[in-house]
């Protein structure tokens, strides 16, 4: 075989491989990717029944409750409020009137099952995506949360 | 005074660093010998300050000195000493500073060991080192100075992140900075290469022990992470496709990458513009880490855009080094000579095809971690791009790459008989087909529907990679063809780096059966017990004990104690907590592990109900301390290759004998 041949035969060969890459990240960008929404964009019904995302807020005071080790509470985000069940342990930080992120499906009834509830590892610290929908509705300002971004965030989920 | 001391010795390493960086470089322009023998002594110099500076932060931290205000905010005087001297590191300006260390040491390794490289290439590649300190210490020094005094100094520090008050702290950024930092040895190589418009087989030789050290620490680095936030972080996950991971992920497939071309390289003489070209992205993915990690980009891209003189700066870096080596690469690129020809079906071939899904894997996690970050940036549109994601992409590229796996070592270089290894491979088949059904046959049995039917495949695919490893062995060995004397003298006989690809192969399909029996058979129980109350899980029972209030230095754990039974009878007890840091207000969880053979049975706790009622979770990981186990044997691999002597005696002189013994492998 030639040198020529054998180049053709190597550049064929990457490019499939290039190919079967990009087609697995295409297909697993439209299938996979969870968007993250808030409360308002709930209520108002943006989002259909049944779709994997992320909501976040804030978590209403005096709205937790639990039994064993079922929850419900309430996110909000100042204008709309979206209840929450979940089963499992709640992270540490986890309080009323603190920000939450919770991964789940939003139900029919327009209530929102989570089976992940992440919480940042800092006193002072607000999710990001929390902070900028608490910002898009002014109920919270840039320069209260201060100090370094905390490293990982604290997951509790059940599969 | 300490401080002082250290601000001065990091500005005089910031001025060593720009003479290595003009002057060997410089010398080796003109051809003079005198100029480029400055970089080695002036290597070792900076090594000395840099090291001075990062003493005197110890020093800082070690004597809670909270005028300082690096110290303030990451140290407290409770603290147990050796979290004084980690915290260190476990802030922002301390990390930098240990990056910057890392890299003095490296260079000071090059000058002190690389006493056969032809002086013009020595010359070059502390220059080029120089040049990364530099920038880096220009960084330290602007931006993120950790000797910084308060004017008004507390009493008491504000202490270090809970989570990171681990003994994880103390090996685990170390472990990762070498590995990560350990890259810019082979990039400083390329980069040099390039300048000279000089490559060879010798180059790949010098190359392959620098990124095969780095690679060892890469590799452990990462699973020491690994096994850290599985133990710390209180959920039991062990990998979680978080941005932080993924960044010392990418350098290392890329590293891997490069070990294996750098094999052909220095074995063949081919595929050399492909090896500098994975150098300088190996260490360019190392720096993006850095930036995604240090730059804030990751916690708010607003952050990012309201605070922009540290991320700025580090683009400003990236931009440089990697927009400059990348244009120096296609200037000089064509330059390089051809290489020896090779047959697809050939070792060459074997590894061209693990560089090809290596460094597919590694754009599918490039693009994973960036999207998003890209996506809000254009959009404002917020996603997560998830295990899901990364699941369908990396895993669907490491399959046929595993798969393919024990084939490579067992073909021959030029031209090799896929048919003839297939065939003796026909044994480490049968063991994997045995493997798969065995599995499946023993899930069936357990319960009905439990594990999903991938899993016994995955099983045999991982037998098959470590039954193939030993295959090879055994084939060189020529165990089964000739007399058990004599095939012990050829196993004793073979290099060591043979049984370094063996072994550390041998680690992938270890990894991956921990990985597999992990993801399919986990065991789980979430539960609220009151004391006395059993939780059954798999075939042991646990029974809360007590709880109880215990006081640590500088923190107070609520313990729940639980007796483990499996069959009535008693084996021992665990112990989950949850810990509460005053100073920060912080709370940790604690999670309690057992093991059992390479099994663990791991046991968090939740909040405490009016009832007197304790959140628990309680999970049962078959054979997940196989996952980081396989990691270790596969850094060993690395060892033993790195102890093979031809890579530590007299690597030859540069190609010029050997242009004439290689003609080129035309027919």
């Amino acid at each position: 075989m030639t040198r020529k041949g054998r180049r053709l035969i190597l550049i064929g060969s990457a490019l499939t491989v290039l190919a079967l890459a990009a087609g697995l990240i295409l297909t697993a960008l439209n299938d996979t990717i969870v968007f993250f929404r808030s409360p308002s964009e709930i209520a108002e019904h943006k989002v259909a029944p049944g779709a994997r995302l992320r909501l976040g807020g804030l978590v209403e005071a005096g709205s937790v409750a639990k039994q064993g080790t079922a929850v419900r509470f309430t996110v909000t985000d100042g204008n709309a409020q979206v209840p929450v069940t979940y089963t499992g342990i709640l992270p540490d930080l986890f309080r009323e009137g603190q920000g939450v992120v919770a991964e789940g499906v939003v139900q029919t009834d327009g209530s929102f099952k989570a089976d992940t509830v992440l919480a940042k590892h800092d006193e002072r610290y607000m999710p990001r995506e929390v902070a900028d929908a608490l910002k898009k509705q002014g109920h919270w300002k840039e320069g209260e949360p201060g100090g370094p971004p905390a490293p990982a965030p604290v997951r509790s989920t059940v599969q | 005074m300490i401080a002082e001391i250290g601000q001065y010795a990091l500005i005089l390493a910031l001025a060593l660093a720009l003479v290595q960086m003009v002057v060997p470089a410089w010398g080796a322009a003109k051809g003079d010998p005198v100029l480029m023998g400055v970089a080695a002594p002036v290597a070792l110099a900076m090594l000395i300050f840099v090291g001075g500076a990062f003493a005197c932060l110890v020093a800082l931290y070690v004597t809670s000195d909270f005028s300082v205000a690096n110290v303030v905010e990451n140290s407290h005087s409770q603290m147990p000493l050796v979290y004084k001297i980690t915290s260190t590191w476990g802030n922002h300006e301390g990390s930098m500073l240990l990056w910057a260390l890392v890299l003095a040491v490296f260079g000071a390794l090059v000058a002190l060991f690389g006493g056969n490289l032809p002086d013009r290439l020595k010359a070059n590649v502390l220059a080029v080192q120089a040049s990364i300190a530099t920038a880096f210490l220009l960084f330290i020094l602007l931006t993120s100075n950790p000797f910084l005094r308060v004017l008004s100094p507390p009493g008491e520090g504000r202490d270090l992140n809970p989570v990171l008050q681990d003994p994880g702290l103390a090996i685990h950024p170390p472990l990762l900075y070498l590995g990560y930092v350990g890259l810019s040895i082979a990039f400083a190589f390329a980069i040099a290469a390039l300048i000279e418009g000089r490559i060879d087989a010798a180059w790949a030789r010098w190359v392959r022990p620098w990124t095969l050290t780095a690679w060892i620490f890469l590799t452990l680095g990462i699973a020491m992470g690994s096994y850290w936030a599985y133990y710390e972080l209180g959920w039991g996950g062990w990998w979680f496709w978080d941005p932080v991971e993924n960044a010392s992920l990418m350098p290392w497939l890329a590293a891997t990458a490069l070990l294996h071309s750098a094999v052909v390289m220095e074995k063949r003489d081919a595929l050399k513009v492909w090896t500098i070209l994975l150098a300088i992205l190996a260490f360019s993915l190392s720096l993006i880490g850095t930036f995604l990690v240090r730059s804030g980009v990751l916690t708010s891209v607003h952050a990012f855009a309201t605070d922009p003189l540290r991320g700025v700066f580090i683009l400003a870096i990236l931009v440089v080094f990697i927009g400059g080596s990348l244009a120096l690469f296609a200037l000089r690129a064509g330059e390089l000579r051809q290489g020896g020809l090779f047959a697809p079906i050939s070792r060459e071939g074997a590894l061209v095809f693990n560089n090809l899904f290596l460094t597919a894997a590694t754009a599918s996690v490039f693009v994973g971690t960036l999207y998003p970050l890209a996506l809000e940036a254009l959009t404002g549109d917020k996603i997560t791009v998830g295990p899901p994601f990364f699941n369908l992409t990396f895993g669907g590229l490491m399959l046929p790459l595993v798969f393919a796996m024990p084939f490579g070592p067992l073909l021959a270089w030029k031209r090799g008989d896929l048919l003839g290894v297939a065939q003796r491979l026909m044994l480490a088949a049968g063991f994997a087909v045995v493997a798969a059904v065995v599995t499946a046959a023993a899930t069936a049995a357990v319960s009905e529907e439990r594990g999903p039917v991938l899993a016994p495949v995955a099983i045999g695919l991982a037998v098959f990679i470590i039954a193939g490893a030993l295959t090879d062995i055994a084939e060189r060995a020529g165990i089964g063809r000739v007399s058990a004397r004599l095939a012990v003298r050829r196993l004793t006989g073979l290099p060591r780096s043979t049984f370094g690809t063996a072994i550390a192969h041998l680690g992938v399909g270890i990894c991956l059966l921990g990985i597999v029996s992990e993801s399919a058979w986990s065991l789980e129980k979430i539960a609220a017990v009151r004391i006395g109350e059993t939780v059954t899980i798999g075939t042991r029972d646990l029974t809360l004990a007590r709880v109880e209030n215990r006081a640590g230095p500088n923190f107070t754990s609520r313990v729940a104690v639980f007796e483990i039974r499996e069959g009535g009878i008693s084996q021992g007890t665990v112990e989950a907590a949850k810990r509460q840091f005053a100073a920060r207000q912080m709370a940790t969880t604690e999670s309690g592990i057992r093991t059992f053979g390479f099994s663990q049975l791991y046991v968090s706790i939740g909040e405490e109900h009016a009832d007197g009622a304790l959140s628990m979770r309680a999970t049962w990981k078959p054979f997940v301390t196989l996952i980081w186990l396989g990691a270790v044997v596969m850094a060993l691999g690395g060892l033993l290759s790195l102890a093979d002597r031809r890579l530590r005696v007299g690597a030859p002189k540069p190609a010029r004998m050997r242009r004439g013994a290689l003609p080129a492998a035309a027919e």
